[in-house]
């Protein structure tokens, strides 16, 4: 995989939102990650982190206050010209987390769906716009007839399959699919996942996937990136994160994963983990690599200190 | 067991809730127990009565709904120390408001952010409570909030008393609701999906705190979630419930290693499971049934892969598997053909099994 060109590379990103003249809440703090094309890289963190900030800037819903985000080989984060503006606009969509907050009760799903076309263009008559749509409702697993009715009229479920096959019609390389099953029921979780990962298959784009719930990032993702507090504190593939964790906050979030195992999870107790009482400064830690694909903010004498403990 | 005090006793409850689109027969015949000090979860996926059944039980249901039969016995002690037991289907608005709720039952819902009146310090939402119900003077209304809330984990509480809603996280608002349902003294905490709102970390430190909360003043609580790890953790005795029936109780350990209805098969396998490595998540397919038509049979009967012939025409009653375990499902019938559990399944309850030993 590694020899591969990136899709998206993220590089010192920052993003700070100045919201008095002395005040400025810095959001993210230096965040640098790859996605390569038709893989899953799974944001996760608690909420406040920075996870959904990273993918607006990402898709330029926000202006980065540093950092370079390159998006299949052209520069994203400075100012776009006509013809970049284009290409993110088109190669990169993105999922939202409350399906009936995204979806304009006043359209029907054709013309939601259809959206996207229409803006940039994207077919020659009527016909071809219809049957563009009617080809994605099969993909996301609803029927023909659903094109003509209002997003009130579905379930929530079907409606989040809406807003896939809303960000799927453009035929983009990168799907930022932010929370995009929190809001969902977990059975109907489970099956928007699948889509998902069938899609994948079928298409070859790749997901930035951001969530919290750790348990389904696992099934999705080829590549974890832990946030906390804007900073990017451990990264590596789903394996290494979920069986190797070295950072205390890592541990402690896999660690409050309830296991549906009563005599089990009676007895246990999650480890906690508070910024304030770790003694830990993210700031002033660097990226330590502990193989290829794995890396953790700290200092050097952190690191020492957390493999002294395992 | 007959030792154990009997809380609420819910019978045959039956409720139909009247809208545009007709009459919708959400509840259809429920029966639940609750004992003195323990935790009863109640699982089932969204719309299949989990909160309606309890909003019934404290007297706050909907306008349009009708209970069309059933009962609600709620035994508690009143304020001369006299034990008593009343109906609470029968009882009218006005007496529930009164000596029910906030004095002996409470409720936490899910979304605190909703549940918190965002014009009024918090502090003040908790002594409202105690002054309405108890006439509690204001300085000792003061001081117990200032308690409830340092017993809810939240630090500072003296400064914490004056701070609006808005300016806490969600997992401190949380702590704030807990605190207000706990104000009255409650016997019996009704929490409705407290956690779903909130991260993975918070929740693992909300659960921990109900539990100790719940042990420190020896409440009984019932949870309703849809997150089988949640029940894990906390729950004594389960009851799923699917379509507006509960098709299978029992306790913690009988439901999760010897399930026997094919929906709790189906919730169970659904569960995401950071033990596996298989590539898909297992799901239910098709979806729950539309509760406008009357449903002959087994209303899970058209999703379930083991549904047997009778089932479309009779539902199946509640057979017993043990003293404590009952399931709603034709299978469990004398002449019903043998049928074992899913392979996937058996083999991770074999592995939970094995992991539970160590």
């Amino acid at each position: 995989m590694n020899h591969q060109e990136p899709l998206l590379k993220v590089e010192d990103l920052h993003q700070h939102f100045p919201v008095t003249r002395k005040f400025t809440v810095k959001a993210v703090n230096g965040v640098s990650f790859e996605i390569y094309p038709g893989e899953t890289y799974g944001l996760v963190g608690e909420s406040g982190s920075g996870k959904t900030t990273i993918g607006r800037s990402i898709i330029r819903l926000y202006n980065p206050t540093a950092g370079k985000i390159t998006f299949d080989g052209s520069d994203i984060s400075g100012k776009l010209n006509a013809e970049i503006n284009r290409k993110l606009r088109t190669q990169m969509q993105m999922i939202f987390q409350d399906p009936m907050a995204c979806l304009n009760p006043r359209k029907k799903v054709v013309d939601i769906i259809a959206q996207g076309l229409d803006v940039h263009h994207m077919y020659a008559s009527k016909a071809e716009r219809d049957e563009k749509v009617a080809k994605i409702l099969e993909k996301v697993g609803l029927a023909p007839e659903h094109a003509t009715r209002y997003p009130h009229q579905f379930s929530g479920g079907q409606r989040q399959r809406v807003g896939i096959a809303r960000a799927l019609i453009m035929n983009p390389k990168l799907i930022i699919a932010d929370e995009c099953i929190s809001a969902l029921d977990v059975s109907i979780q489970a099956q928007v996942v699948n889509l998902m990962k069938d899609l994948q298959e079928e298409t070859g784009c790749a997901y930035l996937f951001i969530a919290h719930d750790l348990s389904m990032v696992k099934y999705i993702s080829d590549r974890i990136g832990v946030l906390h507090q804007g900073y990017l504190l451990e990264t590596g593939t789903t394996e290494e994160i979920f069986s190797n964790p070295i950072h205390p906050y890592t541990k402690g979030l896999l660690s409050a994963i309830p296991h549906p195992n009563p005599i089990l999870e009676k007895s246990r107790v999650a480890l906690s983990y508070d910024y304030k009482t770790s003694g830990l400064d993210y700031s002033k830690g660097t990226y330590h690599k502990v193989s290829d694909s794995h890396a953790i903010l700290c200092t050097d004498e952190e690191l020492a200190g957390w493999r002294q403990e395992s | 067991m007959s030792e154990k005090e009997k809380i609420l006793e819910i019978r045959d409850l039956d409720i139909s809730f009247s809208t545009t689109s007709g009459s919708i027969h959400a509840i259809r015949g429920v029966n639940l127990d609750l004992y003195k000090g323990e935790t009863v979860a109640i699982v089932g996926e969204s719309g299949s009565g989990k909160s309606v059944t309890m909003k019934t039980a404290m007297g706050i249901m909907d306008s349009n709904a009708t209970v069309n039969s059933g009962t609600i016995l709620y035994t508690y002690t009143d304020e001369n120390g006299v034990k008593k037991t009343v109906d609470i289907v029968k009882m009218s608005r006005h007496d529930i408001r009164t000596h029910i709720n906030g004095r002996h039952m409470a409720m936490v819902f899910q979304d605190p952010m909703t549940s918190l009146d965002p014009t009024m310090p918090i502090g003040k939402q908790i002594m409202e409570g105690m002054i309405h119900h108890y006439h509690t003077p204001k300085d000792e209304a003061y001081r117990k909030a200032l308690s409830l809330l340092e017993l809810v984990g939240i630090t500072d509480a003296e400064k914490r008393m004056k701070n609006y809603p808005h300016q806490l996280s969600g997992g401190m608002r949380q702590r704030v609701v807990i605190a207000i349902s706990l104000a009255c003294d409650p016997d019996l905490l009704i929490c409705d999906e407290p956690t779903t709102a909130l991260d993975v970390t918070i929740q693992a430190k909300i659960l921990e705190l109900i539990k100790d909360v719940q042990k420190k003043l020896g409440i009984s609580v019932i949870y309703i979630t849809h997150d089988l790890g949640v029940v894990a953790k906390v729950a004594d005795y389960v009851n799923v419930m699917y379509a507006g029936r509960i098709v299978e109780t029992g306790s913690i350990n009988e439901i999760f290693y010897e399930p026997c209805h094919p929906y709790t098969w189906g919730l169970l396998s659904a569960m995401p499971d950071l033990d596996t490595d298989d590539d898909r998540l297992y799901t239910i397919p098709g979806s729950p049934p539309n509760l406008t038509h009357e449903i002959p049979g087994d209303a899970y009967a058209p999703r379930n892969h083991y549904a047997l012939n009778i089932d479309d025409r009779l539902s199946p009653p509640m057979f017993k598997v043990s003293d404590t375990h009952y399931a709603a499902t034709w299978l469990l019938h004398e002449r019903a053909p043998q049928i074992e559990l899913p392979p996937e399944l058996k083999r991770r309850i074999e592995r939970m099994k094995k992991e539970a030993e160590k």
